[in-house]
Order: C-alpha cells, then sequence, then structure tokens
C-alpha cells in the first residue's frame, strides 16, 4: 500500500539530502512531499521534521509558516522523526541565542557543549563535527538492524537534556554522554543526521518509513 | 569518542576529475559520479569537490555534478572553488551540498563569511586557507594566507586569519599547505598543528599527502580533527578502505 511522507520545509537548511535520502529508502509507490502545508502535513501518513541553523531562527521560521500547531499535533499523532534542529525544538527551552522559547514538547533543555573539555590531551572541537558511536538505550523498531555502537554522521554545538530520562533512546560520548536520540510513543528523534549516515542512516529511514506503531 | 574524518577530495574541471600536481601537471581519471560512488563504497566519511573550472560559463557543470552524486551517495558533501556571493552558495546547497568551502571570496571580503554563516548556519560553511610558510630560516616559523594558487601573498598571518574566521562563524577550516601540496612528502605539520590549537572549531589537514604515514601524522602529530587527500586515492595507490584500517592499526579512531 503507498503511504505520503511529508518533509516539513520551513526554510531552515538543507531538505534536498533528506528528502532524497527519504525517497531512496521508500517503496516506488510512496510519495514523499517536501511542503510547508500544514493540511499537507496532517493528512500525510508519516512526518520527518529536520531542521539545521540557529534555535531562534528555526523557531522563527516555524512561527512564520504557522506550522507550530500543525508540528505539535503530528508529533502527537502519526509516525514522526525530528532530525537534528528537529529535535532540539521539541524540547522547552534552549540555551541558544541568549535563551530561546521552544516548542515544549517534550520537557527539558538544550545546552551549548561545555568549552574547552580536553579528552586524551586534545581540546574537544566545537561543533561537534563528524562520526560518533550511538549507544542504543532501547529495543526500539528503529534500532532493527542497526548494531550497537554504530557510527552516526554529527554536526552540532547544543544538546538536548531531557527531564524524563525514559525518552532517551540513545546516548553517545563527546567529553560527556549526551542525549542522542529520544523516542516517546509515536515519535522519535535524533540528533544526528541518517541522511548523511552512509548505510546505517538509510536503514534507519528505512526503518522509520516501515515503522508500524 | 569521535572518529578523524579521511576525507578524498576530487578536483574538477568542466565535469571531469582532474587532480594538478603543484596545480600544473593535470591527469584526467574519471567521471567525479563514478569516483564519489566509489569512495562511498570504501568508507569514505564525506567527499569534497573542488571545482577548477576557469571559465564562468561553465559553472553550471559542477551544479549537476553535485546534484547526481548527492542523489546516490549519502554521506556528507562539500563544494569549493568560485564561491563568491551567498546567491553561488545558495545553489550549492540547493544542489545538494552539505558544506560549501569558501576560499579567495573570504579573503577580499571577510564579511561575506560572516553574512553566509547567518544565512545558512556556521555548519555548512568551511572556510579554506591556503597558507605558505614566510619565516627565513632559523627564525620562528610564520605563515601567511596566500590567493591565486599560490602565488600572491594576501599579507595575512595564517594564524590570526583562521581565529578571525572561527570568531566570523565558519564550521570549520580546510588548511593547504602550499609548501606541500602536490608534492607528497607529507602534510605541514607545525602548520597544521599550529592552527589546529588556535581555533576552537574543527581543522581539516590538506596538502603534501603521498602515503598513509602522512595521514596517522596529519592526526597524531598535526592535531587534525579530519585529513584530505586527492592523489593518494584517487589514482588507486590506497583504497579509502586501506587508509582507514592502517590508521586504526596505528591508534587513530576511524570509523570502519
Amino acid at each position: 500500500m503507498s503511504q505520503t511522507i511529508a518533509v516539513i520545509d520551513y526554510g531552515m537548511g538543507n531538505l534536498r539530502s533528506v528528502a532524497k535520502a527519504v525517497e531512496h529508502v521508500a517503496d516506488a509507490a510512496d510519495k514523499v512531499l517536501v511542503t510547508d502545508n500544514p493540511d499537507q502535513i496532517l493528512s500525510a501518513d508519516r512526518v520527518v521534521f529536520p531542521g539545521q541553523g540557529a534555535a531562534r531562527d528555526c523557531m522563527a521560521a516555524i512561527s512564520n509558516h504557522h506550522l507550530n500547531q500543525a508540528i505539535l499535533d503530528a508529533a502527537k499523532s502519526k509516525p514522526f522523526l525530528g532530525i537534528c534542529m528537529g529535535l532540539q525544538v521539541l524540547m522547552d527551552f534552549s540555551e541558544e541565542n541568549g535563551g530561546t522559547e521552544l516548542l515544549k514538547l517534550l520537557p527539558g533543555q538544550v545546552r551549548h557543549f561545555e568549552r574547552d573539555t580536553e579528552e586524551n590531551g586534545q581540546r574537544l572541537k566545537i561543533p561537534h563535527m563528524g562520526w560518533n558511536k550511538v549507544r542504543h538505550i532501547d529495543n526500539h523498531p528503529l534500532w532493527k538492524d542497526i548494531p550497537q555502537d554504530s557510527r552516526f554522521y554529527f554536526v552540532h554545538s547544543y544538546y538536548v537534556e531531557p527531564q524524563n530520562r525514559e525518552i532517551i533512546a540513545a546516548t553517545t560520548d563527546y567529553g560527556i554522554d549526551f542525549t542522542s536520540a529520544v523516542a516517546r510513543d509515536n515519535l522519535f528523534a535524533v540528533q544526528f543526521h541518517p541522511e548523511k549516515s552512509a548505510r546505517d542512516g538509510l536503514i534507519l529511514l528505512r526503518n522509520f518509513v516501515q515503522w508500524d506503531l | 569518542m569521535l572518529a578523524k574524518r579521511i576525507i578524498p577530495c576530487l578536483d574538477v574541471d568542466n565535469g571531469r576529475v582532474v587532480k594538478g600536481v603543484k596545480f600544473v601537471d593535470i591527469r584526467d581519471a574519471g567521471d567525479p559520479v563514478e569516483v564519489a560512488r566509489r569512495y562511498d563504497r570504501e568508507g569514505a566519511d564525506e567527499i569534497t569537490f573542488l571545482d577548477i573550472t576557469a571559465s564562468s560559463d561553465n559553472r553550471e557543470t559542477i551544479v549537476h555534478v553535485v546534484e547526481q552524486v548527492a542523489s546516490e551517495v549519502f554521506i556528507p558533501l562539500t563544494v569549493g572553488g568560485g564561491i563568491r556571493t551567498v546567491d553561488d552558495v545558495r545553489r550549492m546547497l540547493n544542489a545538494g551540498a552539505d558544506k560549501v568551502g569558501i576560499n579567495t571570496a573570504a579573503v577580499f571580503n571577510p564579511e561575506f563569511v560572516k553574512e553566509a554563516t547567518d544565512r545558512f548556519g556556521s555548519q555548512c560553511i568551511v572556510v579554506a586557507i591556503d597558507a605558505k610558510c614566510v619565516s627565513a630560516d632559523g627564525e620562528p616559523l610564520r605563515w601567511e594566507v596566500f590567493t591565486h594558487g599560490g602565488r600572491k601573498s594576501a599579507g595575512l598571518d595564517a594564524i590570526e586569519w583562521a581565529k578571525k574566521m572561527a570568531d566570523y562563524g565558519a564550521g570549520e577550516i580546510l588548511l593547504t599547505s602550499m609548501d606541500r601540496d602536490g608534492t607528497k612528502i607529507g602534510f605541514d605539520l607545525e602548520l597544521t598543528r599550529a592552527i589546529s590549537r588556535a581555533v576552537s572549531i574543527p581543522v581539516i589537514a590538506s596538502g603534501g599527502v603521498g602515503n598513509l604515514d602522512h595521514l596517522v601524522a596529519g592526526v597524531k602529530e598535526g592535531e587534525a580533527d579530519a585529513v584530505l587527500a586527492a592523489s593518494i586515492f584517487h589514482f588507486a595507490e590506497y583504497s579509502v578502505g586501506e587508509a582507514k584500517q592502517y590508521m586504526a592499526e596505528r591508534g587513530v579512531e576511524v570509523r570502519l
């Protein structure tokens, strides 16, 4: 049966690669729709919520596109995948840009990596950029066929700190153990970029387009 | 722990892959899409395209190359060469590039880097620095930023310039030693270490790789976060997979 997968487009970042990667793993009959239309997002079978850039710009862009309610509704009602800023903006509040109020779907904060942290005598660079290990905490269906500690591609300077630790689906070590994925009901959101993480990233996206709630 | 990245670089002229030795002796070695696919299969962590097309009339060829590669290769792609305006950046990102390298345009107009990072985010702006040692024998080492393929000094101290570009929002520095580029005698490790220690953003070492020990040294002694090489991968002297295996055996954290 064919399905529609909406990729939310609110003008923040490069959606082409997300859409291409989803198309690559979806059935030929599936429709991948890059859209900023709330009705299309709400009528889609699945929703991917990517994002890049600064927290304040992302929130402003979501608001300018009148997408706040559609994102919140979709995130509560159907398979929903947040990527990078699409994870961070689901939280309450970010330290970025002198403090930014977020969508407040998931209780918790977004924090900046500590500066001048050292590991093996070398200072850890910020942004955290490159391939790092993702340690699954649970047996979520989106981890199917992905070995424990597989590397995914990250690029970010802030990380999420959920209040409820039960939603943590994976952690990654970068000076600290930070939350690299969260899961709650129909929602799954990751700090890394599955669309840029070669084979394992494509497996995660395939698992998402096949995810039966 | 974060892996050190191995980045093959493809010099592209009019849509074809080439590699200049000291930017003069150019050999043709294939179709960029084919080469990118091969690097991806071998486990490259990213791929960088450097567009060296001289005529602006043919600039569109690189856009098509990026579009094609981005449709089937799902690792980060960087495009540099001839990026001068916010529109150039946008065109490359829309074609499917994840990062855009800014070199000469940053030297002539540093505000462009600010504008580009404000508009598209630091994560996609790589500032490329071509540096050359300018200190005389016996003097403390000093490097300056060069333009025009290493022929003209911009009169800027390379370390100060790297710091400034990081302050202006660059997400990463691609550092090429013009003394070493094309020589195959290894990275300028002193330069790489000096820049890597001076900035808090990642530094990619480039210029001079001739064997796999050079890659190891770039990370261990040069303290680079990533290493970029063209010809050793390009003429299949070593595969990217062999390079990573070799580095892992010598204690470098890599993605295998």
